[in-house]
């Protein structure tokens, strides 16, 4: 069984006078102990949104609603109460986030902040547990650490921030830790050692860690397993080799060939996805990537499409793949899931004041698209 | 490349310094340092070349571009541009420059004026200079260039808010190109948009260079995307430059340790690239560009370092096959004689003790990486 099964989550965030906003639609993703997993996507495709769901730090308002699952070694952790979600957040999950600065509290010394975690769920106190916090410093590579522990978070630079934050979530040895976005913020020298740094908390603690990011190639570097996102749902999941060998789903290919590659030759040519991430179809009306999407066909407009699961064990929501050579279209087709979607909602990307998307366009990639 | 030695140099920068002033006090603002942010940088930007400079952040890019184009006076150095010398024109004069070379700044939303729409936009840099006569010629110059960076023309009325990203960064582009200029100072074009728009953005740019014949000087932390536009990239570390070269040989023969360190850090999205290369992790920050180490400003992370020469001579910039280095051991380590050692981390401070980081580093950009 998975440590962490996350089954059709969904958020909606729903203000007044306003339209409801589905951020997340529907997702469904599973770690396994020890296990790398990836979100990928871009911006206001759902990937920060799911990890707070999870963590339970949405804020609690009447707007926001969460749906679905997300069963934790047994325990649903939408269910449980409050002070049970406290005892696991930080023991048996732990999450590190995008800005450290933002995130450690800039007037208590690091010190502190590393100690309470010990002292909430270790019960450790005095100079036990700061023995124990200059210890969890050293190990993620803070030179110094005893004096380290008296200073604030300014008196850091990003680099050494981000691995106070990674002592801190690491500090039970949590069974999964989130990675929102861990290496976004800081330069790409430091970003490899960071990288570097999680890979072997990884390796030693067989900790399972889930990896929010937009950059691919930090994920062709780490995960396992890569689930791609786009419009608040999970469009592909593969495997890391076969994804980047052969991604099925068009934005996934689109992805790819978009990034300029750092071994490839000066001049060549990007082949851009057309269009802007506000250029999406609610899923209620059809394949969100449709107007922007280079294998579009009648079939991607009308319902939502189909999760195909392949007997290889990917999958994919399109209904026009990207063949594979070899293989003649379906053969690998082991089970299809129907694509639900609850009408009336748009993803949270979507233009605010657009006219509803009128199915069977045709005309929305045109806006931006030059090249 | 060959350019440079045909001598069509359109912009050619002479041991250029902007040094910032550290001030403490109240009453009485005294000096108490200075921050280095671009110490001596010699470049040449040949006509219809795309000069690429990385760097990590604080390095002194960003300030080395505006400094080019006068938009924060250097202490001291020449910047000259197609012959004239800019650091010593009278400002009058420097204004009527400005047209022939422009500005592409990170990020739109905070680069355009939210209350202007985009025909206001770009009208008021062709007023400013005079260009196109009366209200027709300038409509005529703007759906021109409008048509150039693929925005409808129905845009013209509208206002920054109602773009998304990509086409924010095109009305930047639009207002930059909008004056027919010959250099285009790019400052981290794409880094704020999302990764499928970067790839549009960076086409539009080379396309642009194809047809207009433009000069760029693009500056991102993105080697990636500096490498796919650029013809020559120089990298910066600590206010000067460490190594330059075609953009090519410098990825598949680096030959600065801080140069090799970077590209091997940079992910590429392939597992099988990704699983094949050995990284060299480098210890430690960036050390303070207040007070940077003596001798070459790298030693202090350097995997190569030497106990001679490396800690007390600063590298000048030399000539090795095409490349221009500034390491006194580049061609040891090229052949392998010098093998690389670990580094102990050196503790850095972003500021002086207990100080607050934001007097001492340099004057960041809005929504740099700092």
């Amino acid at each position: 069984m998975a440590l962490l099964d996350v089954e059709e989550l969904s958020v909606t965030f729903a203000r007044r006078n306003q339209r409801t906003v589905r951020a997340v639609d529907g997702v469904s993703f599973s770690v396994d102990a020890g296990e790398v997993v990836g979100l990928v996507g871009e911006s206001g495709c759902g990937k920060s949104v799911t990890s707070l769901a999870i963590m339970g730090l949405l804020p609690r308002q009447p707007g926001v609603q969460v749906g679905g699952k997300a069963v934790f070694d047994g325990t649903d952790l939408l269910q449980i109460d409050d002070r049970s979600r406290r005892d696991i957040r930080g023991r048996d999950i732990a999450m590190i986030f995008q800005d450290p600065l933002s995130s450690l509290n800039p007037v208590v010394p690091i010190g502190i902040q590393v100690t309470e975690v010990l002292t909430r769920h270790r019960g450790m106190k005095g100079q036990a547990a700061a023995k124990e916090a200059a210890q969890l410093l050293d190990r993620v590579g803070i030179p110094d650490p005893k004096r380290r522990l008296k200073e604030y978070p300014h008196q850091l630079s990003g680099g050494m921030r981000q691995r106070a934050l990674i002592a801190m979530a690491v500090a039970c040895q949590p069974r999964l830790l989130i990675a929102d976005e861990p290496t976004t913020a800081l330069d790409v020298t430091i970003q490899a050692q960071i990288l570097e740094l999680l890979k072997e908390l990884v390796r030693d603690s067989g900790t399972a860690l889930v990896m929010i990011t937009h950059d691919l190639g930090v994920v062709a570097g780490m995960c396992d397993t890569i689930n791609v996102l786009y419009g608040g749902r999970v469009v592909e999941t593969a495997r890391r080799r076969p994804l980047f060998r052969q991604p099925r789903h068009p934005y996934t290919v689109g992805l790819l060939s978009s990034v300029p590659r750092l071994d490839a030759g000066r001049g060549e040519r990007l082949n851009p996805i057309p269009g802007s991430v506000r250029d999406l179809l609610p899923w209620p009306d059809g394949c969100a990537f449709a107007p922007r999407c280079a294998r579009r066909v009648d079939a991607c407009v009308g319902e939502p499409p189909e999760l195909v699961l392949t007997h290889d064990g990917r999958s994919y929501r399109c209904v026009n793949p990207a063949p594979v050579p070899g293989l003649t279209p379906g053969e690998d087709v082991r089970e299809v899931v129907p694509g639900q979607a609850t009408p009336g909602s748009v993803p949270a990307q979507a233009v605010p004041n657009d006219p509803p998307a009128v199915p069977g366009l045709a005309a929305a990639p045109s806006e931006e698209e030059t090249s | 490349m060959s350019e440079r030695s045909r001598g069509d140099v359109l912009v050619d920068v002479r041991d250029l310094k902007v040094h910032f002033p550290i001030k403490r006090g109240v009453l009485f603002d005294r000096t108490v340092g200075h921050v280095k942010a671009v110490d001596g940088v010699d470049l040449r930007i040949a006509r219809g070349e795309t000069y690429g400079l990385v760097g990590e952040s604080g390095c002194g890019k960003s300030t080395l571009g505006r400094a080019l184009l006068q938009l924060t006076p250097p202490t001291s150095g020449e910047v000259s541009f197609d012959g004239v010398e800019l650091t010593t024109l009278a400002p009058n004069k420097l204004r009527a420059m400005r047209r022939r070379m422009q500005m592409i700044f990170q990020d739109p939303m905070s680069s355009l004026d939210p209350r202007q729409n985009v025909e206001s936009i770009l009208t008021e840099g062709l007023q400013t200079h005079g260009i196109g006569g009366d209200r027709d010629g300038r409509r005529k110059i703007i759906s021109e260039t409008l048509d150039q960076v693929g925005l409808p023309r129905w845009a013209l009325s509208c206002y920054p808010h109602e773009f998304s990203g990509g086409q924010r960064q095109r009305i930047g582009i639009a207002r930059a190109l909008v004056l027919g200029p010959e250099l285009i100072v790019a400052d981290e074009p794409v880094s704020a948009l999302d990764v499928s728009i970067q790839a549009q953005v960076v086409n539009l740019l080379d396309e642009l260079q194809d047809n207009l014949g433009l000069t760029y000087l693009v500056i991102a932390h993105d080697l990636a995307v500096v490498r796919h536009i650029s013809d020559t990239v120089g990298v910066m570390y600590l206010g000067a430059l460490v190594e330059e070269a075609p953009s090519d040989r410098l990825y598949t023969e680096p030959l600065h340790p801080y140069t090799r360190a970077l590209m091997s850090a940079v992910p590429v999205p392939d597992p099988d690239v990704e699983d094949r290369r050995e990284r060299i992790l480098l210890a430690g920050d960036l050390p303070s560009p207040a007070n940077p180490p003596p001798g070459c400003r790298f030693h202090t992370r350097c995997p190569w370092a030497q106990p001679t020469r490396c800690a007390d001579e600063r590298p000048e910039l030399r000539e090795i096959g095409g490349s221009r280095v500034a390491c006194h051991w580049a061609e040891q380590i090229a052949s392998g004689e010098l093998r690389p050692h670990q580094v102990s981390v050196e503790l850095v401070r972003p500021a002086g003790e207990g100080e607050e980081p934001s007097v001492v580093s340099a004057p960041t950009e809005p929504g740099s990486f700092v």
